[in-house]
């Protein structure tokens, strides 16, 4: 455990720790099978394997879109946690999805989310699902979240801006 | 009598349903009357994404619209499968309890190659929704 409390990495490293217990600690999350692979400040990795329960289209085997937009939230609401230097969680406000071409049919999606800029009670994400590399894109999001306020105290959850 | 006989297309979203995987998962179902159509997502411990709190999951949720807002246009089209997403935006408004979910959707416009979609979910009001999606789909047969 990190006892640094200026460290700007704290958090991204206690969730770095305690990865399992984020992969296994929500229901729906385990219902699609996706999980958190690598955390760095305000930086979230993970993989969502394909799986026959998740098929949108049966003709074809593509994942539905609802399963990228779960994998999607998720990641980019866990890369505003990481963004913080104290322990805060956060609500999604809203979430956009761009559909760019449909997942394959057997392989594993990459999700990636950024927050890229935290606010005294807002922060702001980016995040792209894709096949192996970020050049064969299916699907980009865009996202705003509600920090949530601590139950002790009123410290505010600075941030800075992140290149 | 059964208000599904009123509309044909009311059979094939049924089968559609029975059909993909990824609605069974969620285990939604839907009652159509005429060109109307409610959605209802019977409330499952799966679906929950805060324990805590007992949330159900955003994720659930915008996949629950979004399968809605799917059927709505398929519903009043004459399309042989249901359309293509090219985006949606959603609104997280209230938190989802661990209860039954509702949804309806409306076509604000069916375009010739696009349909715009406006979609809600509730619980309790409908006047109070818990959720809403703005979704466009691919609606041209290509």
């Amino acid at each position: 455990m990190n006892d640094d409390k200026n460290d700007p990495d704290r958090i991204a490293a206690v969730m770095r720790e305690h990865v399992d217990l984020m992969n296994s600690a929500v229901p729906w999350g385990n219902e699609v099978g996706f999980q958190v692979t690598k955390v760095e400040r305000g930086h979230v990795w993970g993989l969502q394997p394909w799986a026959e329960n998740l098929v949108g289209d049966p003709e074809t085997g593509v994942i539905h879109g609802g399963v990228i937009t779960t994998f999607l939230d998720n990641l980019s609401g866990m890369a505003c946690t990481a963004a913080m230097t104290k322990l805060r969680f956060v609500a999604t406000i809203d979430l956009r999805i761009d559909y760019m071409r449909p997942a394959e049919k057997g392989l594993d999606i990459i999700g990636e989310a950024e927050c890229y800029r935290v606010t005294k009670s807002v922060c702001f994400t980016r995040a792209w699902a894709y096949h192996e590399t970020r050049d064969r894109l299916i699907a980009t999001s865009a996202g705003t979240f509600a920090i949530n306020k601590p139950r002790f105290g009123s410290q505010s959850p600075q941030g800075k801006t992140l290149p | 009598m059964n208000p599904n006989l009123t509309n044909p297309r009311a059979d094939e979203v049924d089968a559609i349903l029975k059909r993909v995987p990824f609605a069974q998962t969620l285990g939604m179902r839907c009652e159509v009357m005429g060109d109307e159509m409610t959605a209802i997502l019977p409330f499952q411990e799966k679906l929950i994404g805060n324990v805590t709190i007992r949330a159900l999951h955003g994720g659930a949720i915008a996949s629950f619209l979004e399968l809605t807002a799917m059927l709505q246009v398929f519903l009043v089209s004459d399309m042989p499968r249901p359309p293509r997403p090219i985006n949606i935006t959603i609104d997280y408004l209230r938190q989802g309890h661990a209860k039954d979910l509702y949804a309806r959707a409306f076509v604000m416009k069916m375009g010739r190659r696009m349909a715009s979609v406006r979609a809600e979910a509730w619980q309790e009001n409908r006047a109070d929704p818990v959720s809403a999606i703005t979704a466009h789909f691919m609606v041209a047969q290509d």
